[in-house]
């Protein structure tokens, strides 16, 4: 209930007027104890600019990453990081949750 | 699939217009719908976006063999306190523990001061005045505690017709009988004056004005999590 600083999806429309290439990831699910809640969102720009949170830190380079392929190709990708997935140890989510991050392009 | 714009941008419209709304994408398909909390949908889906809108919680659904996930944005509810009274002073510190944005409206300057309520906004004046800068609407919250009819009913009058999710107001059943008279003058019915909480709060036996800002919170939850705005003109 509490009121974000800066709005992810405002701050895509803006991008989108200014004719910036746009992805957004968006938390599906969660499991066990995880830093950000489903609903949360992080957008990114064909520059690599960012705005808004996935998960408090630990995964936000691998989606940023990501992203810059969904702007290129299009095409939406799920992400998963839990501490069974060697990614997700070595990119820090190892309090014990996983996540399922859903990657999209706008427009 | 893509996140089309022109729902992105519906989406974002709604939410600067401080309306409730929810983003149903179809997991199978990809495709996005934006869905206000006054559109009807019929079957199991639609009641899975009932209960999205009430608990404001965003996740992924199974609705007849297929996934989806919703994303649900609500805007963020504000408690609208009249009168910068004692109960108003215990209320500031638990309004913002339970994720209301609070503020106070009391033309009495000698008691809407800063020093008493460092964390809130307060308005030292006329509640008319304010409330046509910072309108009500289906996601506030207002608490009547002034005592004073001069005050208290034009805030009362502003919050029935902008459909506010609580409305309650402080006084003995005696003080409020005389208040719904006052109110029928002004042209509400008996519905309305029934949806305002009085004896303001939950019924806990509260004593001293923190135990009854502990009931009026109980009470403002209480009613969030069962609002139903589907029945409400929200235009």
């Amino acid at each position: 209930m509490t009121q974000r600083l800066a709005d992810p999806l405002m701050i895509a429309e803006s991008w989108m007027r200014d004719g910036r290439d746009v992805a957004i990831a968006t938390v599906i699910e969660t499991w066990g104890s995880s830093p950000r809640q489903a609903g949360s969102q992080l957008v990114v720009d064909n520059a690599g600019n960012f705005e808004g949170s996935v998960s408090g830190g630990c995964v936000e380079s691998s989606v940023i990453a990501e992203a810059a392929d969904v702007i290129r190709h299009g095409e939406p990708i799920m992400l998963e990081f839990g501490v069974a997935d060697e990614t997700a140890w070595k990119v820090g989510l190892s309090c014990g949750g996983r996540i399922k991050i859903y990657v999209e392009r706008l427009g | 699939m893509i996140v089309d714009p022109y729902c992105l941008k519906k989406l974002n419209e709604e939410r600067r217009q401080r309306r409730a709304v929810i983003m149903l994408t179809d997991l199978e398909d990809g495709r996005d719908r934006v869905i206000r909390e006054t559109d009807p949908v019929a079957g199991s889906l639609g009641n899975v976006i009932k209960k999205a809108f009430l608990t404001g919680r965003s996740g992924v659904a199974e609705v007849e063999g297929r996934s989806f996930f919703l994303n649900v944005y609500l805007p963020s509810p504000r408690l609208v306190v009249i009168g910068a009274v004692h109960i108003s002073e215990a209320l500031a510190p638990m309004a913002k523990i339970a994720g209301f944005e609070m503020e106070i409206i009391d033309p009495r300057t000698a008691f809407a001061t800063r020093e008493r309520f460092p964390d809130v906004n307060v308005y030292a004046d006329w509640p008319d005045g304010v409330l046509q800068e910072r309108p009500l609407d289906a996601y506030c919250a207002l608490a009547v505690l002034s005592h004073d009819p001069k005050i208290d009913d034009p805030a009362l009058a502003a919050a029935l017709n902008a459909g506010c999710f609580y409305i309650g107001a402080l006084g003995s059943r005696t003080t409020h009988a005389k208040r719904v008279e006052r109110l029928k003058l002004l042209g509400f019915n008996k519905d309305q004056t029934d949806s305002i909480n009085a004896p303001i709060g939950l019924d806990i036996g509260a004593v001293g004005p923190q135990e009854i800002a502990v009931a009026i919170i109980g009470g403002i939850i209480k009613s969030f999590r069962s609002r139903d705005n589907l029945h409400k003109d929200m235009n």
